[in-house]
């Protein structure tokens, strides 16, 4: 089974260049599932999960997190690190189109799943609207927790629920700037929205 | 983060019969695998039971049901939940942020652990993590602690919101184990701390909740959730109010009041209740009644002003409901 483990110390670069000729040859790897529950060996777990396009077998042990998995092991260090705890939001990114804070999630449990990062974003040189938008408006300053915040703007912008600037504040509120950009944020967040509809 | 063994069952009866005492089952994980690496929890097998066929929200002839592991999100923005019981739809929005309701279920939502700081730091004592080892908050900090409900051992808020509401909804949980099927009152699912704090739920090792359901109640429509906070958003509650009032003219029939971030657990006013039923809809029954919220209040030394922001709040969610209507 064509796997990637820690130890070969595969760069990003190498992963997505091998990956797309493996994609193939990994489909029958086995999802953990319910014969994995008879013969539950103690250690690692393999996943195939879809990373900005990209099918990306894994194996992994089950305590590593999408973050740790995304920033160490495929070198997309887009994704920030802020508390490790999920009260910051600067590791947000996609899971099947939805946000979640990737510090919170066990990549064990990503067989099959669609994961979009900061990097997956634009359309090679040409800006998503959103990073466009932050940049226009001053959404940050020193730029720490800006992947999560567009991470997030993208999904609250795709659900539609979120018009007025106090909605947007509301939606936006689990994504923290300590520079407090947030007034550029919002009128980032305002800008895309229109772009994006 | 202390290592386990991880498996994912195909089904609730496999993962009910595969649990045992040490074994947590993973959903949203929001919970569980924060304390996870805070080493407050360190169960030895963790069962992902994500894809298990526990996300449907239908009404029935009871009303209506909602699988464990429907999304906080997607109870919220659910057309019959926003319309048949609002309180419900407002107590979830008022929770956590955009990416925890996206990723949290219903059911672990329910069973999520205190915020309390003592709790949360392994490296002092806490009577919930450690039976007997002592707790630090009763003559420590202890400004977002409990008024209600309390013992000497543990004086722990219970945090969630979406509890509050249910309980005063009279909501039920379906519960599934290797014995069996059974439902209970939420109410009666959480247990007072009193000498055995670690005990917090009338669950059975490896039980799971399959599903929580709101009873038909039709007056329900008429319901708030007021929640008051430290900041607007992203908070636990300092204190909330769950209430829901059936009038006949301008006089109150029926009233359903909980309150959150006073009590060891979500807490129902039935003393408030009684005091607003057959009273005219006014501010000042809403204040002659709010004051029974405040029997049995135990302070401590840096939440004193917790039971009167109860009241308060309790009266501002009576008014703000008279104004949806």
């Amino acid at each position: 089974m064509p796997v990637v483990t820690q130890s070969e110390g595969m760069s990003r670069r190498e992963l997505l260049s091998r990956s797309g000729v493996v994609a193939t040859a990994v489909a029958t790897v086995p999802l953990i599932g319910a014969d994995a529950l008879a013969e539950e060996a103690p250690g690692e777990v393999g996943v195939r999960m879809t990373v900005n396009g990209t099918v990306t077998p894994l194996t992994v042990d089950p305590r590593e997190t999408l973050l740790d998995v995304l920033r160490e092991r495929l070198r997309l260090t887009g994704t920030k690190k802020g508390c490790d705890r999920g009260q910051c939001g600067a590791c947000t990114v996609h899971v099947d189109g939805e946000r979640v804070v990737s510090c919170l999630t066990l990549v064990a449990t990503l067989g099959g799943a669609r994961v979009t990062t900061i990097e997956g974003l634009a359309d090679g040189d040409r800006l998503h609207p959103l990073q466009q938008a932050f940049i226009d408006h001053d959404g940050f300053q020193c730029g720490f927790c800006t992947p999560g915040q567009i991470m997030s703007a993208a999904a609250v912008i795709e659900d539609g629920r979120a018009r007025t600037d106090d909605q947007i504040r509301e939606q936006m509120s689990g994504n923290i700037c300590r520079c407090s950009a947030y007034p550029g944020i919002v009128a980032a967040v305002q800008q895309a929205r229109k772009e994006m509809r | 983060m202390r290592e386990f063994q991880f498996a994912r069952p195909g089904s609730v009866a496999e993962a009910v019969r595969e649990a045992d005492p040490g074994t947590a089952f993973l959903a949203g994980g929001t919970t569980l695998v924060d304390l996870m690496k805070l080493e407050v929890m360190t169960p030895g097998r963790v069962l992902d039971i994500n894809r298990l066929p526990l996300r449907a929200i239908e009404a029935t002839g009871e009303g209506l049901e909602i699988g464990s592991l429907v999304r906080m999100r997607d109870v919220a923005t659910h057309t019959l939940v926003r319309r048949d019981y609002p309180v419900v739809a407002q107590a979830l929005e008022a929770s956590a942020s955009g990416q925890l309701r996206t990723m949290a279920s219903i059911g672990g939502n329910l069973l999520q652990r205190t915020r309390c700081g003592y709790f949360r730091d392994v490296s002092v004592p806490c009577n919930k993590r450690r039976p007997g080892s002592g707790c630090p908050a009763v003559g420590g900090e202890n400004r977002m602690h409990a008024v209600l409900g309390t013992s000497d051992s543990c004086v722990a808020t219970h945090p969630s919101d979406l509890a509050v509401a249910l309980v005063a909804l009279d909501a039920t949980v379906r519960l599934r184990s290797r014995t069996g099927e059974r439902t209970i009152s939420l109410r009666d699912l959480y247990l007072l701390p009193g000498d055995t704090p670690h005990r917090e739920h009338d669950l059975q090792p490896g039980e799971l909740i399959t599903a929580v359901v709101l009873p038909r109640l039709p007056w329900a429509s008429h319901s708030i959730y007021v929640k008051v906070r430290d900041r607007q958003s992203y908070e636990f509650a300092l204190a909330s109010a769950a209430v829901a009032v059936r009038r006949e003219r301008d006089t109150i029939v029926e009233a359903r009041v909980a309150v959150g971030g006073m009590g060891t657990r979500p807490w129902r006013l039935a003393a408030v209740e009684a005091a607003l039923a057959g009273r005219p809809a006014t501010e000042a029954s809403y204040e002659a009644a709010s004051a029974r919220a405040l029997d049995g209040v135990r302070p401590l030394r840096h939440n004193a002003f917790k039971p009167e922001l109860m009241r308060r709040t309790l009266v501002r969610a009576l008014l703000e409901l008279e104004r949806t209507r």
